[in-house]
């Protein structure tokens, strides 16, 4: 699969080339070019701020559905802490867990009971590495592949253990094989999720080869289906849930750091308020923390794109539920300890370089510097890249043209009627040859009108649909 | 022209909050050139310290940085008060600077340790009320 797979894509007709995505994307990693906006997979991070600001929904993050459960002998059903964060008065869990089984799943494992073992296991890792303090969380894949493309040197201080979802999924699908006698394979193990990002790491994770995660589902499409099935559920609920305060807390920010049980700590959520302080990590300016917690959505996983609840009346929600639970209901004890740890190095891919090697960097970086003189710096994002360096960097690259800039080419366009009228004004006063004088003229103008259709993109002929980008 | 890279940043002496500006510029064109992640760091830290320096102690300065395929060099000059004992300053823990900006955060005293110990080389050129330049490079 492709090392820069994406489930965050493009819908080409409901697209209207408006530009709040190239705007709102932390990673510039979108364009609008004839009209419609194009995602430049190898800077993509799948955090889903364009899908939050697309007014016309153009931007939709690609999840699997319920019919997917007709491939397995047996299925589990692995939800997201954030889910329980979706529903009013929620005080047991098992209202939500017997629910899920109702709609087709044969087995239940919640992601927060795996949550406690990494939580006890990063504890433990984490006071045996004090050398290499702050240790960065890896539970939030938009993050991991941030620092993959743009802080190489924070790399070795992303926290080796599995995400939560994953240990779940292995648990899981074990328990599964050895309730059943079925073969791995036969087992369908889906995560219900909160982000699309979850999906591009089930599908090309970092840190492990493979994901043990079969399918992902999105909460905001499964949330309806269970309403009136919890209310079913309510009159005796099964005994399912597996979890405490620690395992359901990291539905939120600053719930996987609170499971490290010590106060030095710092947590961060929203992808820009992460981007500072991995900015200031890497410069050194940040106080001597043991752990870094960072969520790229604003609350945390409550405030994932495939939600439904406001990610701040999600964690009052989450808080109450958490109220009157035991701190922890798992503990490492069957699970060996290395069976939670990645298994895999996560890379530095330097995709933002401008040259393959440094004379070339060094000559490209100048040209950049030359182009940004001489736009206007006002990022108005009309040329389609959402700032002047961007468009500098395009032309670099040899994806884009100066023109593309609105006031260049103004400008340009200034200097060819200035030359007209100035054929003109040499034709009436009658000098040199008359003919040639009114070719030139009838050249001008066809090079003034073909310049100014660029300017229309229903006359361009429509762009390729990035959206069918190979699976 | 184009065989090498020439930088210039004011550092305004006034503002706190903008300090950094031109280190956290510098580190991010290296970013997207093909430097190693390793010399990225040292720049980063060893120019973020002598920016600070200049905005805690010297009311401000010039930085100049020149990015070739041998070497990154940094050239930050101040007229400020001058450093009277270089050999003090140098200790780890030294400070000179006011309470108020240690209640910030900074004037640790690891200004200059931390700018030796990530530059490959550093030189000071210092006459007291006239103003301090200092000289680092980190080979590429």
């Amino acid at each position: 699969m492709d090392k820069f797979y994406h489930s965050v894509r493009l819908q080409q007709d409901l697209c209207k080339g408006c530009i709040n995505c190239i705007k709102r994307c932390p990673t510039s990693a979108i364009r609008v070019s004839n009209g419609k906006a194009r995602i430049t997979s190898k800077f993509c991070i799948d955090c889903g701020e364009c899908i939050r600001i697309c007014p016309h929904h153009a931007k939709v993050a690609t999840y699997d559905h319920l019919d997917a459960l007709k491939q397995y002998k047996y299925t589990v059903i692995l939800p997201a802490p954030s889910l329980y964060a979706q529903f009013n008065n929620l005080d047991d869990t098992n209202i939500v867990l017997s629910a899920l089984l109702m709609l087709g799943f044969d087995d239940v494992y919640e992601v927060s009971g795996a949550a406690e073992l990494v939580s006890e296991e990063s504890r433990n890792y984490i006071r045996e590495h004090m050398d290499n303090w702050p240790y960065i969380s890896t539970a939030c894949p938009s993050v991991v592949r941030l620092i993959r493309v743009r802080f190489p040197n924070l790399l070795s201080h992303l926290l080796p253990v599995k995400p939560p979802v994953e240990v779940a999924a292995q648990l899981a699908r074990k328990k599964a094989v050895k309730l059943t006698g079925y073969k791995p394979e036969e087992i369908g193990v889906f995560f219900l999720s909160p982000c699309p990002s979850k999906v591009t790491y089930s599908k090309t994770p970092l840190g492990v080869e493979k994901s043990e995660i079969d399918h992902v589902l999105a909460i905001k499409e499964i949330y309806p289906l269970m309403l009136p099935l919890m209310k079913e559920a309510q009159r005796s609920p099964k005994q399912l849930s597996i979890s405490g305060k620690i395992g359901i807390g990291w539905g939120g920010s600053g719930g996987e750091a609170s499971g490290l049980i010590s106060d030095n700590y710092l947590a961060a959520d929203g992808i820009e308020n992460v981007i500072q302080v991995l900015e200031d990590l890497e410069d050194e300016k940040l106080p001597n923390l043991q752990f870094i917690e960072l969520d790229a959505c604003a609350g945390g996983c409550v405030g994932g794109v495939l939600t439904v609840e406001n990610p701040y009346v999600a964690a009052v929600k989450l808080k109450k539920l958490r109220k009157y639970m035991p701190v922890s209901c798992n503990h490492l004890g069957d699970e060996p300890a290395e069976n939670l740890y990645l298994t895999q190095d996560i890379n530095y891919e330097p995709v933002f370089r401008l040259g393959n090697d440094l004379k070339s960097s060094i000559l490209k970086m100048n040209q950049v510097e030359r182009l940004c003189q001489k736009f206007p710096g006002l990022d108005c994002g009309s040329c389609g890249a959402p700032t002047c360096k961007a468009l500098a960097e395009d032309i670099v690259r040899g994806e884009a043209k100066e023109n593309d800039c609105i006031y260049l080419f103004r400008q340009d366009i200034h200097e060819l009627s200035d030359e007209i009228a100035a054929i003109t004004n040499s034709l009436l006063n009658g000098d040199g040859d008359g003919k040639a004088g009114i070719h030139m003229l009838q050249d001008y103008i066809h090079d003034f009108s073909s310049r100014m259709a660029r300017l229309d993109p229903l006359t361009q002929k429509e762009n390729e649909d990035d959206s069918t980008r190979p699976d | 022209m184009d065989d090498k890279i020439i930088l210039h940043y004011e550092v305004s002496g006034d503002d706190f909050t903008r300090a950094g500006e031109a280190s956290s510029d510098v580190k991010n064109k290296l970013k997207q050139m093909d430097v190693s992640p390793e010399a990225i760091r040292k720049v980063a830290i060893a120019m973020y310290e002598g920016e600070i320096n200049m905005v805690i102690h010297a009311n401000g300065g010039d930085i100049t940085v020149e990015i070739s395929p041998e070497e990154i060099l940094m050239v930050l000059k101040d007229t400020g008060p001058g450093i009277p004992d270089v050999g003090l300053a140098m200790q780890e823990g030294y400070s000179t600077a006011k309470e108020e900006i240690r209640s910030l955060g900074f004037g640790a005293g690891m200004g200059l340790p931390n700018m030796k110990k990530y530059s490959d080389t550093m030189k000071i050129d210092t006459i007291v009320g006239v103003g301090t330049t200092i000289t680092m490079t980190v080979a590429m």
